[in-house]
């Protein structure tokens, strides 16, 4: 009896996330229709006759934009960790001048909206020549992780008891060494869960890369996606396929790394 | 590096960047040791402040300098722009988009969190039961999250497509007409309100959840004893004592659905008409959508959603607040 009702809910719970997850499945299913089975009315539910054309098509004219996110992306995250951990550290450990105020600036500094930032990026940039760049996009995509990264970080090495650092200091470390050597290893998983989302929002972003570099020699695949949308409305597998090519970086973060999604989902949100 | 070189050097720091008035170290023979661990704990947290300054502050004071200016093409190549005070700001308030682009902007972040915010609770109670492959299928849900909003955005495009969408071919199986999602004035908003939806039900889902997690097993044992059923359980018990959570869920809702962008403007660009746009649309079209950059109007259009956003992330903060202390 009881069983029988555990897995009725599996049932009901497989049956919802098909609903969810179908958008999904729809977007896999386009990119390997075929063209002239596209405006097929009504659509195939299945690629009974599937074609890898789209894909193909995105390995030829996609592929440099792929690099550029990727390059904006590992840039994004090094910034990111580089500037947020040792702050954290120093806010959660050190007790420095203002660490209380910091901590609520850095809550408001979430909250501004992105245009507003874009607007602002585009008079600096221009002026600093650093319009249409690579290095540009990293210090805008950097914008939306490091609030994100020091609060993450912050809640995580308050957690860090203080006998090991008084120990390291008692061995004659200095605040510096105490990091390094200490405090870093320790934090493992929170910087994994910073990288994972300061990796994913310049991945997925599109709105400083639509405004700050979008007619720049390298430029990442959102714009890629984007240009393909306008240019050709009448090729929905190569555009799926894009889509399905540029979100295998979300999906494999996921499988590897399941448990930082939430814990940084839940500590962003309900830690301050 | 020993600890009086990051004291020498931190100091060197602050002070050429002015963020406090230090007593040289020179002055005093022998510094306190409280003294030099707060300066070092500042050398810290010396590179997030400049970084604030530089990318959040600067950024924002020029956005704000750049509404109260008549900035034009001309602007960029010889720097000039008229300061006009508070024209860009009564320019937008009197145009015709500004009512439409207020009242979608309402409709658009509280019909997106009601939604998001229902369904989130309702699968993170169903969740919550321990049945085979509930951690999994949870895992699951947080995909839609995690992809990038311009390929979710498109992937609805073109479900919603009018012609070869799954959407209305599934209308049409039931027997309903077809729908013009995305072209007509009346549906366009429901289009964008279906994807954004979609989008933030696994956000609202895991923080949920992990409020779920902390009500302690106690309670409902004591509930159970009571005679309770599921629905009372829920009423009486959960929801109370998951308020806490869900009101910082609404608001974080609130402050991020005011931001939505991406996907309004790859399904509809705020079209037909003013249907779908909304500030952060309006403000985009004016500065960046194609033809002569606007970029003053834009700055103020965007200023007035900064001063929303800043209401409702002051109410975040007063629950945050109060949370803490409960």
């Amino acid at each position: 009896m009881r069983t029988r009702g555990r897995l009725w809910k599996t049932a009901v719970g497989v049956v919802l996330t098909g609903i969810m997850l179908f958008p999904l499945y729809w977007m896999i299913n386009v990119s390997l229709t075929q063209p002239n089975e596209l405006r097929k009315d009504p659509p195939n539910l299945f690629p009974f006759n599937p074609t890898f054309d789209g894909y193909s098509r995105v390995i030829s004219e996609q592929l440099p934009y792929l690099g550029t996110s990727l390059v904006v992306g590992l840039g994004t995250v090094i910034l990111t960790v580089a500037i947020s951990a040792p702050a954290a550290f120093a806010i959660a450990k050190l007790r420095p001048w203002g660490g209380t105020t910091l901590n609520f600036v850095l809550l408001i500094a979430q909250m501004i909206p992105g245009i507003i930032m874009a607007m602002g990026f585009y008079l600096i940039f221009f002026n600093w020549g650093i319009l249409d760049t690579i290095p540009g996009l990293i210090l805008a995509d950097s914008t939306l992780a490091v609030p994100f990264g020091v609060l993450i970080f912050v809640a995580f090495m308050s957690g860090i008891p203080n006998e090991l650092i008084a120990a390291a200091k008692i061995d004659g470390a200095g605040a510096w060494r105490t990091f390094r050597s200490i405090v870093l290893p320790v934090s493992r998983n929170s910087i994994v869960t910073v990288s994972l989302f300061a990796f994913l929002w310049s991945w997925s972003d599109f709105l400083f890369a639509s405004t700050l570099n979008r007619s720049g020699a390298f430029q990442p695949i959102t714009i890629g996606i984007y240009r393909y949308i306008g240019n050709n409305t009448q090729d929905w597998n190569a555009i799926m396929a894009t889509a399905v090519v540029a979100s295998i970086p979300a999906a494999v973060l996921l499988v590897l790394a399941q448990r930082y999604v939430a814990a940084g989902v839940t500590a962003g949100a309900v830690k301050d | 590096m020993t600890a009086t070189q990051i004291t020498s050097e931190s100091a060197a720091r602050v002070t050429k960047d002015g963020a406090a008035s230090l007593v040289a170290p020179s002055r005093r023979r022998a510094p306190k040791p409280r003294w030099r661990e707060r300066l070092v704990a500042s050398a810290f947290v010396a590179p997030v402040v400049i970084y604030l300054a530089v990318f959040y502050a600067y950024p924002l004071f020029r956005n704000l300098d750049l509404s109260f200016r008549d900035y034009t093409l001309r602007s960029f190549i010889d720097g000039n722009a008229p300061f006009v005070w508070f024209d860009n700001y009564a320019q937008v308030l009197a145009d015709s988009t500004f009512a439409p682009a207020l009242i979608n902007t309402a409709v658009f972040t509280f019909v997106s969190i009601i939604f998001q915010f229902s369904i989130g609770l309702l699968l993170a109670v169903f969740f919550y039961r321990h049945f085979p492959l509930s951690a999994t299928l949870r895992a699951l849900f947080l995909v839609p999250w995690l992809l990038p909003l311009l390929v979710s955005a498109s992937v609805w495009a073109w479900m919603l497509n009018s012609e070869s969408g799954i959407v209305n071919a599934a209308l049409e199986t039931i027997g309903l007409g077809q729908v013009n999602w995305l072209t007509s004035p009346q549906w366009s908003m429901v289009s964008v309100l279906l994807a954004n939806i979609w989008i933030g039900i696994p956000f609202n889902l895991v923080i949920l959840y992990s409020g779920l997690q902390n009500i302690p097993g106690e309670v409902y044992e004591a509930a159970s004893l009571d005679g309770a059923n599921g629905w009372q359980t829920f009423w009486r018990i959960t929801f109370p004592l998951l308020r806490p959570v869900s009101a910082i869920t609404i608001l974080l809702g609130l402050v991020y659905t005011l931001k939505v962008f991406d996907i309004i403007w790859i399904m509809t660009r705020g079209a037909p008409g003013n249907s779908s746009t909304t500030f952060a649309i309006w403000s985009y079209r004016l500065g960046f959508g194609g033809g002569s950059p606007e970029l003053s109007p834009a700055a103020a259009v965007g200023n007035l959603l900064i001063i929303l956003a800043f209401v409702f992330g002051l109410l975040y903060i007063r629950s945050q607040r109060k949370l803490v202390e409960s």
